[in-house]
């Protein structure tokens, strides 16, 4: 089930979308091979419902855009990455449950 | 005796959908909860080549996405969400969601599967996704060119380390013995490989990074003898650790080290209650064991709901 509500950024749009966000941005770093990815993929979905209009939730392909993911040391994925105001708040990584994703966004809120 | 389901299946990896397979074949109104996209550790997996049937072998990812095929051809109802706690006492069980609903059943089996044990030295915790990982299939991609380390002398290790040759220039794997457990034929690849090193006896005692990551990692060798290892990444694989977090442990046997105790019927110490996978307390954790065992757990539990047998509580 696509959701329109998850951003899909690449490197050149990053900037603009995320850092000039006006809400607080939850990026998922994910790849195509990464299994459990994969696995928090309806999670996402589900937070982008449920945050919508007060947190943009967002997705880039590092396979597709290595620049963003170099910049903040991404070296492993999925790594979930909360800004505010452009800047970092906070990261996760690996795939954790709802639970521990609601708790990181609740730190920009 | 009223509950929403006759059977509910906790958990989507092998053992879980194998499982939702039989039920929905035997008609069985069964639900099965998973708290992402189905697949559990066979989503970490990079290559698959020891599950009957695929003789060319096959990706992790695959294997999971034809599993899942299956039992949607079957058309078994799956629901994905969390699972908080479980209360097994008497006939109807419960199981409550992180996001406050509950469903009842007559018969649960339990397959919450395992995950990647971590080593507990100084500085892991702290460089987890900056150089220190557990998952070779989804990090490999960003050491290409570089030196890492796999700690490990298991299947998963060696596997895993030779997948990570197609990225990095060196692998080293560090290993606390001095043979390997690794099923002979990859014990042979990994041998073969010369990007491939091996440090025998030999155990993690510091893991240290700069401010881009892991740079070094600190061996000290059964002798005492010790040494410094110039790495940018190591992938930790030795072996598994329960998760039983949601399991009721005061009303559950479970091992020593928390895997659930059941008997050749995946009968655990309560009726109606059966535990597949990697959760089971057991010698071998393999993907088809996984699956043989959900079927097994399916068909004593539906042997259960008719009454023609219940279960003993017995090992």
């Amino acid at each position: 089930m696509a959701n329109d509500k998850v951003l899909h950024v690449t490197d050149d749009e990053f900037d603009n979308k995320v850092v000039g966000n006006s809400l607080p941005c939850l990026v998922d770093f994910w790849a195509p091979w990464c299994g459990p990815c994969k696995a928090i993929g309806p999670v996402i979905e589900e937070l982008a419902e449920e945050f919508d209009g007060k947190v943009q939730i967002a997705k880039m392909n590092v396979d597709d855009n290595p620049a963003t993911p170099g910049k903040f040391g991404i070296r492993a994925i999925p790594t979930l990455i909360l800004f505010k105001d452009g800047e970092v708040v906070d990261k996760i990584t690996g795939a954790v449950g709802k639970a521990q994703l609601n708790e990181l966004i609740n730190k920009a809120l | 005796m009223q509950a929403d389901y006759q059977l509910i299946i906790v958990g989507g990896g092998p053992a879980g959908l194998s499982a939702g397979l039989y039920a929905a074949r035997g008609r069985v109104k069964a639900l099965l909860i998973e708290k992402g996209a189905p697949g559990g550790q066979v989503l970490l997996t990079d290559w698959v080549d020891n599950y009957p049937g695929f003789a060319e072998g096959i990706s992790g990812f695959e294997l999971i996405d034809k599993m899942t095929a299956h039992v949607d051809r079957f058309g078994l109802e799956k629901k994905f969400a969390a699972v908080s706690k479980l209360d097994l006492r008497g006939p109807v069980k419960t199981v409550f969601l992180e996001n406050g609903e509950q469903v009842t059943c007559l018969s649960i089996i339990l397959c919450t599967g395992a995950r990647p044990r971590t080593l507990g030295v100084e500085g892991e915790k702290e460089l987890t996704g900056q150089g220190v990982s557990y998952c070779a299939t989804c990090d490999g991609p960003f050491y290409k060119g570089q030196e890492i380390a796999v700690v490990g002398g298991g299947n998963t290790a060696i596997q895993e380390a030779l997948h990570l040759t197609k990225f990095a220039d060196k692998v080293t794997v560090i290993h606390r013995r001095d043979e390997l457990r690794a099923t002979k034929i990859v014990q042979e690849k990994a041998f073969a490989n010369d990007r491939i090193d091996f440090l025998w006896n030999a155990q993690v005692k510091k893991i240290e990074g700069n401010g881009n990551g892991v740079n070094n990692v600190k061996v000290a060798f059964n002798d005492g003898s010790t040494t410094d290892l110039a790495v940018t990444g190591i992938f930790i694989l030795i072996g598994v650790a329960p998760n039983n977090e949601i399991l009721p442990l005061d009303q559950l046997q479970v091992d020593d080290a928390g895997f659930i105790l059941s008997n050749t019927e995946m009968e655990t110490s309560i009726p109606g209650v059966y535990a597949a996978g990697d959760i089971r307390s057991k010698n071998f954790r393999q993907i088809v064991n996984a699956a043989g065992e959900g079927a097994n757990a399916e068909l004593s539990a539906e042997q259960f709901l008719a009454g023609r047998k219940h279960g003993t509580g017995q090992h």
